[in-house]
């Protein structure tokens, strides 16, 4: 189970600073324009520190050392956010990598049984498993049934079954398998399993930008590439009015217009995106599917077992006249006690608890069990005389006309209505007589509509796929709140229902367990398999739900949003500083030349050094300050765009224009406490 | 005072904003080849134009083959113009002789009129013959301007088709843009000039002799031609080198108004075209609204500087109050008759647009009230802009503000239902980017050498304003300048003309990539999660990050110009 890691956690923090010294290396800063110009620049501040500490031109070496120093901090800084991610991505990975213990596989080889240790299994290779012992890689379940406990994987400790054939197939390396025996086909090599494949994701190592990560840093670079013709057409322009700039001072005001601070946290934020994915529980193949997961616009959805709880179960007893609720409630009891099935075992509950009817001994030898089959189409019991059947309204038409009954006038529009309204009427008869009908309904899970109306307000619209007729599908897509729904659908249906919106120019996303799923997860944006599904579907989709939970979907798309939320905040954030940045360090860079400028220190900054070292050092903390914004990414709130919008630019528009005029004051009045400049 | 230039702005405003909308609805019939009701007129014209270019206005070009008949039509213009400008000595209509034009001035000029700018190192009575001034200057007033409309339109084309890879036909849009919006425009303006005064002939300049005896010369011309097209194409080259100070060019109040109208109608009416191209009218209304608000910024800044005068001569106890009597404020280099809100409100119109034609002497203004003509050409020329280029930039802009505003809401970026991914960024950017490179690159050069700092009348950091001026005219096409720096000199000639060719060509061709990349692009139809382009939030936002871009890049520059110029003033000392 992955469960979340402490945001300072002391470990991380030592693993990461030292990392970060890793990092200075400009092969690795090469990839990142705007903390490259720094590390450039600081270099080239150095150097020119190192000249005039030799030549003895002691004046201007205390103020260049400290410029040089944070500049520095601040590509380290930046480093760090970076080793931060990294960390408490190899900490999640480590969580995820304890599961991947070294265990021995039995080897089916030619019939014979043969021990391996389980990293030298191949793909297509086949291994018995037995109760007790650990499944040793990603694989199908060919032969056998077993009760599997994947709490390893899932955190959650009650097993389930898996079992060959069907949508319940696929098993994980890891996990536990408690009663029985399987026969796995290896679908994965070592180091290709979807473990490796995550764990390579959240360390880093793998990570590659994704699209909008790439058009981001264009406009940064771009920003970049501004601001250094600015600093070098300022030099001679500089000249003209008579102050010949340092390099130094050029450099601070360079380091401090140039966006470092979105460009220092832009891959930590990627990094911590993934991460808090995997926090809930949900493995994803690419960062590219966690960006277009908050781009949804559809998002298709099984009725059975994501809307609905997957059963029918009878909510209603309706007598006919003359027979009263209870009557009916213990015929229908009787009926079902031998039935196993889930609707049968919902009736004799519900009597339970509407009647208080105790389930009976029904040991004697009169009572005789008449079982569901598929040419009867109906069930029940024959005891003490007693012919009781349920069944669909046709066939227990024709039982009651064969025992010589007659059909009460009432009952056509009862079943209609039970009908119209979603769903399934049952009904009960004794011989010729009719005794009522039992309302069975699909369930809609608890909190679904609450789920539904949240994806509406982030903008996205679900459709609901089911086989039922369209009657009773309208019925429970208006229970549910759903915004559409396709009925009497097939597989194919799904496939071609995402062609259609893709062919709109609409991203879609659906979640998928079956093999039958298979071609529309993968045709779909975001395919999202339920880890209890299919091998197939799990290979089709881009992502895996470890908890197999369909409403996850709303977590992952808020995790996508929150990914460009934060890289949209802070870049506001970053170029909104820079006006304050400019109050500090212009007045202070022409104060012999044009003394007027100081009008424009509005800040009474002390020195014209304590000034412009102000700058550059809180442009290096404002990094340190805004790693936990970056790891935790910016809250996300179901909103309309432009509430969210105009929330965003307060915050961190507003926010970013004044908190550097603070921000910077204060530093100053440390430096001029200190008499560093 | 105030109330007198709330109700020119106002009245202004108001004019522009009805005469934007029809004009916009016309463009879109133009370009999209639809009936309007000068077709039977102009199609014959059209066919035999097409005929005899063999232009097959069928044929849909991409972004390159558009590029590139826009490349080598303005070139092989640019060619002909130097050309006519060295031989003009030969040539008809030039009953001053003058002789032939200097080469770097030649080029200068060439180059100018060429890329829309009209920056003229010249004065037109005493250099230009008529025939230079009309088959040579206004022939490019007329086909730069279309050409600026031309790649608008294709721009436009670019963000509101679903698919495919064609951006129109240069060719065909040229000759629209010519023939049905600039021609008719043009002939309907010099009838009402020339009904106000404005001279319309070929003959000799006329000798007098004034009342206190000197003798003068009044030179003539065929003024009211050159004048309309000069306004409604935003070039700016005026006939006389007063330029629409010069009661031959702006005679009346009605002149005043109605080329003040003319700079701005293209510009604010390719707005509603775009939203009627995209089929969704707001987003035309958004970009107009946009414009309005930095138009109105601009304007309130620019008659408050000038009219509060300046604090030196207020000390010295000069009287600058605006009274029935006077203007007050600031009135040096100011013609009486058009007052401070008369000459802020043009200054402030002629950089919103690229035009550059001007009614009072911006190197005059206060050094607050300058930097607003600065600031407008700084930004880009947006504001309604120049016809066409305008335009375009505000699309641009329109893209970056989309891309932070869509990550701000969680969403990939997208504009009119179109992604903006890091392709179009990168393109976007390079827009961008070469604005100021072409600007504070030169300024840094000139700053830094003798021939530079030989063209500037005025010491300290007015001077630097003067130099400012000149490449941020230059790079933006407007034309317009603060008149005190010497730029006839085959430095200024040379870096200016190139500075004007990359600012006007090197800016069309990523805009159209960028267009050609849009195009080919899907459109996702709009839900809730959608940043909505066509409210007031964009607006403000779209406002807000124009006016950062520009603050970031220009404010070095500006502080050690015109800011520090201020402050001196306000220390004792004047430039």
């Amino acid at each position: 189970m992955a469960k979340a890691v402490r945001l300072w956690e002391g470990k991380i923090v030592r693993t990461a600073l030292v990392d970060s010294l890793g990092k200075f290396d400009p092969r690795l800063q090469a990839h990142n324009p705007v903390m490259f110009v720094v590390e450039v620049t600081a270099a080239a501040v150095s150097l020119i520190l190192l000249r005039d500490f030799l030549s003895g031109r002691g004046s201007q070496v205390l103020f260049e050392l400290q410029i040089a120093v944070w500049l520095w901090f601040t590509v380290g800084f930046a480093n760090f956010a970076e080793a931060m991610a990294e960390g408490r991505g190899k900490a999640q990975a480590e969580n995820l990598r304890k599961t991947r213990t070294e265990t021995p596989a039995t080897l089916l080889r030619d019939g014979q049984e043969v021990r391996v240790p389980a990293p030298s299994l191949r793909r297509g290779d086949v291994v018995l498993v037995r109760a007790g012992e650990i499944i040793p890689g990603d694989g199908e379940v060919i032969e056998g049934v077993a009760s599997v406990n994947e709490a390893a994987i899932t955190g959650e400790s009650a097993p389930v079954i898996r079992e060959s054939g069907g949508d319940r197939s696929a098993v994980t390396g890891g996990t536990i398998v408690i009663s029985d025996w399987i026969k796995i086909r290896i679908t994965a090599n070592p180091g290709e399993t979807f473990l490796d494949r995550m764990i390579a994701l959240v360390e880093g190592a793998q990570r590659q930008k994704t699209p909008n990560e790439i058009a981001l840093s264009i406009l940064l670079a771009g920003l970049t590439i501004i601001f250094l013709l600015v600093c070098v057409s300022l030099y001679p322009l500089a000249l003209y009015g008579g102050s010949a700039l340092s390099l130094p001072v050029l450099v601070a005001l360079l380091v401090c217009l140039i966006p470092t601070t979105i460009g220092g946290l832009l891959s930590a934020i990627g990094i911590a995106g993934m991460d808090r994915l995997v926090q809930h529980n949900v493995l994803a193949m690419s960062g590219r599917a966690v960006e277009a997961a908050g781009d949804i616009d559809t998002l298709l959805l099984d009725k059975t077992g994501t809307i609905t709880l997957g059963d029918r179960l009878a909510t209603e007893f309706i007598p006919m006249h003359g027979t009263t609720a209870e009557e009916l409630a213990d015929a229908a009891q009787l009926a079902s006690l031998a039935d196993e099935t889930p609707e049968g075992r919902s009736i004799v509950v519900l009597a339970k608890n509407q009647f208080n009817l105790r389930g009976r001994e029904l040991a004697h030898s009169e009572a005789h069990f008449v079982p569901f089959t598929a040419q009867t189409r109906m069930s029940g019991i024959d005891i003490n005389n007693r012919r009781i059947r349920k069944g669909a309204y046709d066939q227990i038409m024709n039982f009651v006309r064969e025992n010589g009954g007659t059909v009460p006038s009432e009952l056509g529009p009862i079943v209609e209505r039970i009908a119209r309204s979603g769903g399934t009427p049952l009904v009960v008869a004794d011989r010729g007589r009719v005794l009522g009908v039992i309302h069975l309904k699909d369930v809609i899970k608890a909190g679904i509509r609450e789920r539904f109306a949240r994806l509406r307000a982030m903008g996205m619209r679900t459709v609901m796929i089911t086989g039922d007729n369209p009657l009773t599908a309208a019925a429970i897509a208006a229970e549910s709140g759903v915004d559409d729904f396709r009925a009497e659908a097939t597989p194919e249906t799904k496939l071609q229902l995402i062609r259609e919106e893709q062919a709109q120019g609409k991203l879609v996303a659906m979640i998928g367990d079956g093999t039958n799923d298979a071609p529309a997860l993968a045709q779909a944006d975001v395919g999202i398999a339920m880890n209890a599904g299919t091998q197939a579907a799990r290979e089709a989709g881009n992502m895996v739900d470890l908890d197999s939970n369909p409403t996850k979907i709303i977590e992952v798309v808020e995790i996508g949003k929150q990914l460009l939320i934060t890289r949209g905040a802070l870049t506001t954030f970053s170029i909104a500083n820079d006006v304050a940045k400019y109050f500090a360090i212009l007045p202070a860079m022409f104060v012999l030349s044009y003394p007027q400028l100081q009008e424009l220190n509005v800040m009474h900054l002390a020195t014209p050094q304590s000034a412009i070292l102000s700058a550059v050092i809180f442009n290096a903390l404002i990094i340190i300050a805004l790693i936990p914004l970056a790891l935790r990414g910016v809250q996300y709130r179901p909103l309309g765009a432009a509430a969210i919008l105009r929330r965003n630019l307060l915050v961190y528009g507003l926010g970013g224009v004044i908190i550097p005029f603070i921000g910077i004051k204060a530093i100053d009045l440390v430096v001029a406490a200190l008499h560093l400049a | 005072m105030v109330i007198n230039a709330v109700i020119q702005v106002t009245i202004f405003s108001m004019l522009v904003t009805v005469i934007s909308v029809p004009l916009g609805r016309y463009m879109a019939r133009v370009f999209g080849r639809e009936r309007t009701w000068l077709d039977p007129a102009l199609v014959p014209l059209e066919t035999i134009i097409y005929r005899i270019c063999g232009v097959h206005a069928g044929l849909e070009q991409d972004w390159i083959e558009y590029s590139i008949s826009m490349l080598v039509f303005s070139a092989v213009g640019m060619v002909l113009l130097y050309g006519i400008e060295r031989l003009q000595y030969y040539l008809p209509l030039n009953p001053q002789h003058f002789g032939a034009i200097a080469p770097d001035l030649a080029f200068n000029t060439a180059a100018s009129f060429t890329t829309n700018t009209n920056w003229q190192a010249y004065s037109g009575e005493s250099t230009m013959s008529y025939f230079t001034q009309m088959a040579g200057l206004a022939f490019h007033n007329f086909v730069s301007a279309a050409t600026g409309i031309a790649v608008a339109i294709a721009v436009i084309r670019g963000f509101v088709r679903r698919g495919g890879q064609t951006l129109g036909n240069f060719w065909v849009d040229l000759t629209r843009a010519t023939l049905w919006v600039l021609l008719p425009l043009s002939i309907l303006l010099s009838l009402v000039l020339i009904w106000q005064g404005v001279p319309q002939n070929f003959s000799r300049y006329v000798h007098a002799r004034t009342l206190e005896g000197p003798e003068q010369v009044i030179a003539q011309g065929p003024v009211a031609s050159q004048e309309s097209i000069k306004e409604l194409g935003t070039n700016g080259g005026g006939f006389f080198n007063a330029n629409s100070a010069h009661p031959y060019e702006n005679p009346t109040p009605l002149t005043n108004l109605l080329e003040l109208i003319a700079i701005f109608a293209i510009g604010a009416g390719l707005t509603h075209t775009f939203g009627h191209m995209a089929g969704d009218r707001r987003q035309g209304w958004a970009l107009f609204a946009a414009m309005g608000v930095l138009f109105l910024m601009g304007t309130s800044w620019a008659i408050w500087a000038e009219q509060r005068g300046n604090p030196q001569f207020a000390a010295m106890g000069i009287d600058q109050r605006a009274t029935v009597m006077q203007a007050g404020g600031n009135m040096e280099g100011k013609e009486v008759r058009n007052g401070i809100v008369g000459s802020a409100l043009w200054a402030v119109v002629t950089t919103d647009t690229s035009c550059g034609a001007v009614n009072a002497m911006h190197d005059s203004f206060t050094p607050l009230g300058g930097l607003v003509p600065l600031l407008n050409m700084q930004i880009g020329e947006i504001i309604f802009g120049g016809v066409g280029s305008g335009l375009y930039g505000m699309l641009v802009m329109a893209v970056l503000t989309v891309f932070i505003a869509g990550l701000m809401v969680g969403r990939t970026p997208e504009y009119l239902g179109k992604k903006i991914e890091g392709r179009e960024m990168k393109l976007a950017m390079l827009f961008v980017l070469i604005f100021p490179a072409v600007i504070l690159l030169p300024v840094g050069a000139a700053v830094a050498t003798k021939a530079g700092l030989a063209g500037i009348s005025n010491p300290g950091p007015h001077g630097l304003s003067q130099i400012l001026y000149a490449f941020t005219s230059a790079a933006a096409n407007n034309g317009s300048a603060f008149a005190g720096l010497n730029a006839d000199t085959p430095f200024y000639n040379v870096l200016l003309a190139f500075v004007m060719l990359f600012g006007r060509f090197l800016m069309k061709v990523p805009v159209l990539a960028l267009a050609g990349s849009l195009v080919a692009k899907k459109a996702v139809p709009p839900s809730a999660g959608t940043f909505p382009t066509g409210g007031a939030t964009f607006v403000v936002l779209l406002v807000g990050v124009i006016i950062i871009v520009a603050a970031l890049t220009f404010f070095p520059a500006d502080a050690l110009g015109p800011i520090v110029e201020e402050l001196v003033m306000h220390a004792g000392k004047l430039y």
